[in-house]
């Protein structure tokens, strides 16, 4: 009997909201994080950056750090793999200055230690001649004709000619024709938006402890979102077989993106190969704003058509994305989701990818949308507006559903726009007076969601327990959304499973904890795997009765006889098969290999009150509801904490979050006193609504959740200070002076 | 690097004025370690006053004021049953320097010896009329706050020298202060723009004023004039306009990643005319 377990109501522990298993050790400080590995002779190391945002590298005299007691090792670009091209040359040429210094905070080299701080005394007698380049780290300025050029020939076919060598990738769809579209509009609204680049701002900094031996084997402890890549890229970076480097994911303490690349672990296994000791390596907080990956700047422009009664005419957006010193900012995902809740007869979308001096742009939450949405949302906000119509009535007039052809290109299959909009309208919060000084804003976002390769496996032990072994780093609370699926599957209570995030020796490859995919593809896996145990379970019941395998069924723990035709057995628990499977053909295991391709996107929309103080344009959010789509909701704990989340950081960005450029290229706010995350007190609740839409790729429902509440927020927000102070605010974020200044002009008429 | 921790002034003294190469006095040391690790400064010799008998005691002076040790908290004084109800606004503007844990080491006379422009209480103890004593290996003596920080990261200490303790005259009748900064989060941030004002009444009459601005210039910036437009006056709305001109007129800010100079300065008379307000309504008995 092909066994599935696929339905989408009636569950008897999906749904419910246990404990995660990793809370306790996380509460009482016992959770293993990336830098609390230790290993015996175990040195310590720390990297010298380069103070220059563009400088080519004369030479590197390390004699005198060398020289000093204590220090083993010194490493430069020279102990590194060369040849290595694309995205593994751009990632060893980032963890590791080659021929020039590209941004400020730049890798140049690295000592190993005996100590924390003689490696960091030896690194100052590292000494580096440069000779200082002309840089760039604004992105249109980067565009422009003149412009220091980052690297020469870094662009891409997607490039049209004519363009800046900093333009390194292009990006445009779209359908119908625009420019019809906006003859047909009552309303033509157009603006110009610009975002600065901000962190992920996870609490944890990037550690980790390597081993590597003359022999090409190694050992690698490390703080990362994905460890099977971090296993390819360093294996590429030291010339290793990938097999050989065996690496092991610590407990995290946050991501969002940022721990989906490789920053140090290249540099620790380096230093630990020449000096023959394992490396522990624990960037800084200045480090990790300096020269980790934080989310692109945009200059952007959105073109919209409107007709009295809400209907969109046609839409065209421009964006363009600064990434730093490397190829990689996520244009086309900007360009993909701008206009992606809304159903378009008309609408065109571009994407720029540029190169500036500042560290490479990582993913951040849905990376590339959140920008997006702030332009686009922004600019229906002022035509609903100057229309006087419903923001919710509007959107929904327009709204992307089940046949609707996306403004990017394919059919959108069953989504849950349309049931999270009609959330949004049924909210008290939505039609919840407001005082003087506020405003309300809505705003819509999109996020694709991912499912990439993926393999689980779960072993059945004596007593009828569970373990799973899964690929993906818990970042959210997965293991506990894991150990609910097989649960369900297995027909044993949820304390019965133990989840455990295997290392690469242990599993099949599995992608990065990235796309919002965990709960979808490796609770699909999860899923399989356990229906892959239960039917082992069930042959040997069948062996045991002497029945054929199909006449034997699974339920809530049992194997069963499917009928009176089968024989009148008594129902064996599993806990009464796995007891004696050591003499029945052995221990019983499942597993499941695959790269699910069934994600579903997830729409949110969130509703924002902001109160802004006429004196100073200092602004506080007041009240904050996030609507959006689950799917299935397998935890709903740990999915209103992902809508949360996002919703948090999103009022950082939108508010006071932005790396700050000095004319000398230099970041100025390299820690949490000037880069200002938002802290508890600056927020409000965050209420939450789940709305649940089911996912046919998945066999509970599930979409994932994680990334998509982070793309209203900056929209959402900025509509609800525009709304309170009158003006449209076009720029993040929204400091006070920003704020100030728009009051000022609106006074001024 | 050399640590110490003497058991006497005379001691701790004879220490600095004998040390080499850079000094530090570690009070709380919540600005020292953080420039230490930050590779702001590596002191030679590094001297822990906390042993020192009687630095963490807050007393009431006879003739009615306060005297606190040297390494009196933050916490400590927000704690103290009495000192808050006399000067509220040097213990508001304690209180809203860092975290609960940085309170518990964070002291006045470090915030104002590190110097910085932005340092929350020192607007607050010159507006208060706050002493500090200065010893050295000539003597003690005892100097006006205002007179210590001399520029950022600069005080008037002559090398040898340290304080000794911190003293804040009577309040006396009818007298309110109250101290409020300007940051864009709603804490673990530094003063963009922070404003003291100390006011006595007599009725609903002012008849002393001390208004005195923080991170608008590089040292905190006593508005003398504020004594003038206020006093023989009610708090009206004139007096308030008044001195919201005198504090942007006072001010010299630089514009850096932290406020430009035009939001510093307009938000300097925001400040006055809300502390102000505060300190008014204190020095008329509420007790908030
Ligand atoms: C997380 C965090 C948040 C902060 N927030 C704020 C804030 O909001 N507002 C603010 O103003 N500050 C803030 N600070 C800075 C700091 O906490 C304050 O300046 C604090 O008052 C310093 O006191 P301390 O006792 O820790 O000084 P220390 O670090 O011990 O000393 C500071 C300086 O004073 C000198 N010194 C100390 N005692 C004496 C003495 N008796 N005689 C002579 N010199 C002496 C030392 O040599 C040193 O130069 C913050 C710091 C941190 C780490």
């Amino acid at each position: 009997m092909a066994l599935d377990s696929s339905k989408t109501t009636g569950f008897k522990y999906v749904g419910t909201r246990p404990n995660r298993p990793d809370g306790l050790d996380k509460v009482t400080g016992r959770a293993k994080f990336g830098a609390d590995a230790y290993a015996p002779g175990m040195l310590h190391a720390a990297i010298k950056r380069s103070p220059h945002a563009h400088a080519r590298i004369i030479k590197i005299d390390t004699s005198k750090a060398l020289a000093m007691e204590g220090v083993k090792a010194v490493v430069t670009r020279a102990d590194f793999a060369t040849g290595l091209e694309g995205e593994f040359g751009d990632i060893l040429e980032n963890v590791m200055a080659g021929e020039k210094a590209l941004y400020d905070g730049h890798a140049v080299a690295a000592v190993a230690a005996t100590s924390a701080l003689i490696a960091r005394d030896a690194i100052k007698a590292i000494e580096v001649d440069y000779e200082i380049l002309p840089h760039v780290t604004d992105v249109d300025a980067a565009m422009q004709a003149g412009a220091p050029v980052i690297r020469a020939g870094a662009a891409d076919a997607s490039v049209p000619e004519g363009l800046h060598p900093n333009v390194v990738r292009y990006y445009e769809s779209g359908h119908g024709d625009v420019e019809a579209g906006f003859a047909e509009a009552d309303l033509v609204v157009e603006d110009h938006f610009v975002t600065e680049a901000t962190h992920q701002g996870y609490i944890e900094p990037h550690a980790c402890l390597g081993t590597l031996g003359s022999d090409g084997k190694g050992e690698l402890w490390c703080c990362t979102q994905g460890h099977w890549y971090v296993q390819k890229v360093c294996a590429a970076c030291l010339g290793l077989e990938t097999s050989q480097l065996r690496v092991t994911a610590s407990e995290i303490g946050g991501g969002f993106g940022g721990k989906t690349t490789v920053f140090i672990e290249p540099v620790a296994l380096a230093l630990s190969r020449k000096a023959n000791r394992p490396v522990k390596l624990v960037m800084t907080r200045s480090e990790v704003f300096r020269a980790s990956g934080p989310t692109s700047s945009t200059s952007m422009d959105v073109k919209i058509g409107m007709k009295k009664d809400g209907t969109i005419t046609a839409a065209q957006g421009t964006f363009r994305l600064q990434g730093g010193a490397f190829p990689g900012a996520p244009c086309e995902m900007t360009a993909m989701c701008a206009f992606a809740p809304y159903d378009l007869k008309h609408v065109h979308q571009v994407g720029y990818d540029v190169m500036s001096n500042r560290p490479k742009q990582a993913a951040y939450r849905a990376p590339g949308s959140p920008m997006a949405a702030f332009a686009v949302e922004s600019v229906i906000d002022e035509l609903c507006g100057q229309l006087g119509l419903d923001p919710i009535d509007t959107r929904l007039k327009n709204a992307s559903r089940e046949g609707t052809r996306a403004s990017f290109g394919p059919t959108w299959p069953r989504i849950g726009l349309v049931e999270t909009l009609e959330a949004v309208k049924a909210h008290p919060h939505y039609v919840a007076p407001l005082k003087k000084g506020q405003g309300r804003g809505i705003s819509c976002g999109f996020w694709f969601n991912h499912g990439g390769e993926t393999a689980v496996s779960l072993a059945l032990s004596e007593d009828g327990s569970a373990q799973v072994a899964v690929g993906t780093p818990d970042i959210g609370g997965s293991r506990a959304s894991m150990a609910l699926m097989a649960a369900e599957v297995l027909g044993i209570p949820y304390e019965d499973i133990r989840v455990t995030i295997a290392d690469t020796a242990t599993l099949g490859y599995n992608e990065i904890s990235h796309g919002s995919r965990v709960t979808y593809a490796s609770g699909l896996a999860t899923i399989k795997a356990a229906e892959d145990a239960v039917q082992k379970l069930c042959g040997r019941a069948a062996a045991k009765w002497g029945i054929p395998e199909d006449a034997v069924y699974w339920e809530d723990g049992y194997a069963k006889p499917s009928g009176p035709n089968a024989g009148d057995f008594e129902p064996l628990h599993i806990d009464e098969i796995t007891a004696t499977m050591g003499a029945t053909g052995g221990p019983i295991c499942g597993h499941f290999e695959a790269t699910p391709e069934g994600a579903g996107v997830s729409f949110a929309a969130h509703i924002v009150d902001a109160e802004v103080d006429p004196d100073t344009g200092k602004t506080s959010v007041v009240r904050y509801t996030v609507v959006q789509d689950a799917g299935k909701a397998i935890h709903p704990t740990y999915v209103e904490g992902q809508f949360q989340g996002g919703a948090a950081q999103g009022i950082g960005w939108a508010l006071n979050e932005e790396y700050i450029y000095g004319a000398d290229g230099r970041l100025q706010n390299a820690g949490f006193l000037d880069y200002r995350i938002p802290v508890a007190s600056d927020l409000p609740m965050i209420d939450t609504v789940i709305v649940e839409v089911p996912n046919p790729g998945h066999p509970f429902g599930v979409r994932g959740v994680g990334e998509t509440s982070i793309c209203p927020p900056l929209a959402a927000i900025a509509n609800a200070v525009s709304n309170a102070v009158g003006v449209r605010m076009r720029q993040l974020p929204m400091r006070p002076s920003r704020v100030l200044e728009a009051l000022e002009s609106a006074a001024d008429g | 690097m050399k640590y110490y921790k003497p058991a006497t002034f005379e001691e701790a003294v004879a220490l600095v004025a004998g040390a080499e190469g850079v000094t530090r006095i570690l009070a709380g040391g919540t600005d020292v370690l953080v420039q230490m690790r930050s590779d702001i400064i590596t002191p030679d010799t590094l001297i822990d006053i906390k042993a020192i008998p009687g630095t963490h005691e807050i007393t009431r002076t006879k003739d009615g004021g306060w005297r606190l040790g040297v390494a009196v908290t933050g916490a400590e004084m927000s704690e103290h049953p009495e000192l808050g109800r006399d000067w509220p606004g040097v213990v508001e503007a304690m209180d809203l320097i860092g975290s609960t844990q940085v309170q518990g080491r964070a002291t006045p006379v470090g915030n104002l010896c590190n110097g910085s422009p932005a340092a929350d209480s020192v607007p607050a103890m010159i507006a208060a009329g706050a002493a500090v004593t200065v010893t050295g290996p000539e003597g003690s003596r005892e100097i006006p706050v205002e007179q210590i920080p001399v520029g950022p990261g600069k005080t008037s200490l002559a090398k040898g020298e340290i304080i000794t303790a911190l003293t804040l005259p009577p309040r006396g009748a009818q007298g309110g202060d109250a101290y409020l900064r300007f940051i864009p989060r709603t804490e673990m941030d530094i003063a963009v723009v922070g404003c003291a004002v100390n006011l006595r009444l007599n009725g609903d009459v002012i008849t002393e004023a001390r208004m005195v601005l923080g991170a608008v210039a590089p040292t905190a910036v006593v508005v003398h004039a504020a004594a003038d437009a206020l006093v023989g006056r009610t708090l009206d709305e004139d007096a308030l306009t008044a001195l919201s001109d005198l504090a942007e007129a006072s001010c010299n800010p630089i514009d850096d990643k932290r406020g430009t100079i035009k939001f510093r300065t307009h938000t300097a008379g925001v400040l006055a005319r809300r502390a102000a307000k505060i300190a008014y309504s204190r020095a008329k008995g509420a007790t908030a």
